[in-house]
């Protein structure tokens, strides 16, 4: 059984002019494994409540936890937590959440991530327990973003050591990138991510259009649909 | 129909009923016989609750709706759930 906690916003910091990191102190907080999420509940002055789930950037010891949250326009609750909230701050959160969607150390087969925009909190995650559980595991990731200033943890994914990383972009690119910004398609996916393997796992995490168009075209290229795990992030 | 997420969502509100994890949970499709975790279900989140989908056919498998009187857990569409040994 899980229910709500009070959480304390311990820092923050700006990942992107979108994003931004927020570190929560959740008093008991038993650690997570890489991929799950938390709910997040805020209530207004006037008792009105609003849930969302965000997934959890960090992992290992200690009750401090890490999310990674991009601003939705329009959005009722993630402007509040990108431009508004500060250190000090109290919350409500219901966590660690979900087994569905997660990487374990003891998982030696090989790992496809592929990062839709802020997608690629979950899978900063596993990249994080696989660097601090000493795993060999051979981890692929294929990162879309808009641009290269829409990349979250950038310093960190320049330095995931033998994590083998693949930036793509929608929107624009760095001068000189051979590949022209446009959506992920088959022909990316068949020449930027492992090919399909017994033991290989794929693990997908964007918004639920660029979810579905991936697995669809990594199921197409021959992957086993039972390998290849999503969560899907609501809108766009 | 708005955007749907996954069954991912209904870790949360289906981990205050019970003590096991809905998303590693096998779900059995009423309608079409689909087996698949809870966590493969298209899930559409709205005001009124959370209603999971067959990824196969669409059809209704759980609705979840979360008032001040209490819960509501329809589960209707699944002819089984096979809940998975912890640890």
């Amino acid at each position: 059984m899980t229910t709500w906690r009070a959480a304390t916003v311990a820092s923050t910091a700006r990942l992107t002019s979108t994003a931004r990191s927020i570190v929560l102190d959740v008093p008991g907080w038993q650690g997570n494994l890489a991929g799950q999420h938390l709910d997040l509940r805020l209530t207004a002055e006037d008792g009105y409540q609003a849930v969302r789930s965000y997934s959890i950037a960090s992992v290992g010891p200690g009750q401090l936890v890490e999310l990674g949250v991009d601003k939705v326009v329009d959005g009722e609750v993630s402007p509040y937590l990108v431009d508004e909230v500060r250190a000090g701050d109290q919350l409500e959160i219901r966590g660690p959440l979900g087994g569905w969607f997660v990487w374990r150390p003891a998982d030696v087969g090989p790992v496809q991530l592929v990062a839709g925009g802020s997608g690629i909190v979950p899978l900063a995650a596993m990249i994080r327990a696989r660097r601090t559980s000493s795993s060999v595991a051979p981890f692929r990731l294929l990162y879309s973003a808009r641009t290269p200033d829409d990349v979250l943890f950038a310093p960190e994914l320049d330095n995931a050591g033998d994590v083998e990383i693949t930036f793509a972009y929608t929107r624009r690119a760095p001068d000189g990138f051979a590949r022209k910004p446009k959506r992920l398609d088959r022909t990316d996916l068949a020449e930027l991510t492992l090919p399909p393997a017994d033991d290989l796992t794929v693990f997908v995490c964007g918004p639920t259009g660029f979810v579905e168009a991936v697995a669809d075209g990594l199921v197409s290229l021959g992957h086993d649909p039972a390998r290849v795990k999503t969560e899907r992030f609501g809108g766009a | 129909m708005p955007a749907h997420v996954d069954g991912n969502a209904l870790a949360g509100p289906m981990s205050e009923l019970f003590a096991f994890d809905v998303t590693v949970a096998t779900a059995v499709c009423g309608s079409c016989g689909d087996n698949a975790h809870m966590g493969q279900a298209m899930v559409y989140v709205s005001a009124m609750g959370h209603v999971a989908r067959c990824r196969s056919c669409g059809d209704v498998l759980m609705v979840l709706v979360e008032t001040p009187n209490g819960t509501m857990l329809n589960v209707r569409g699944l002819t089984g759930l096979r809940i998975a040994p912890t640890g």
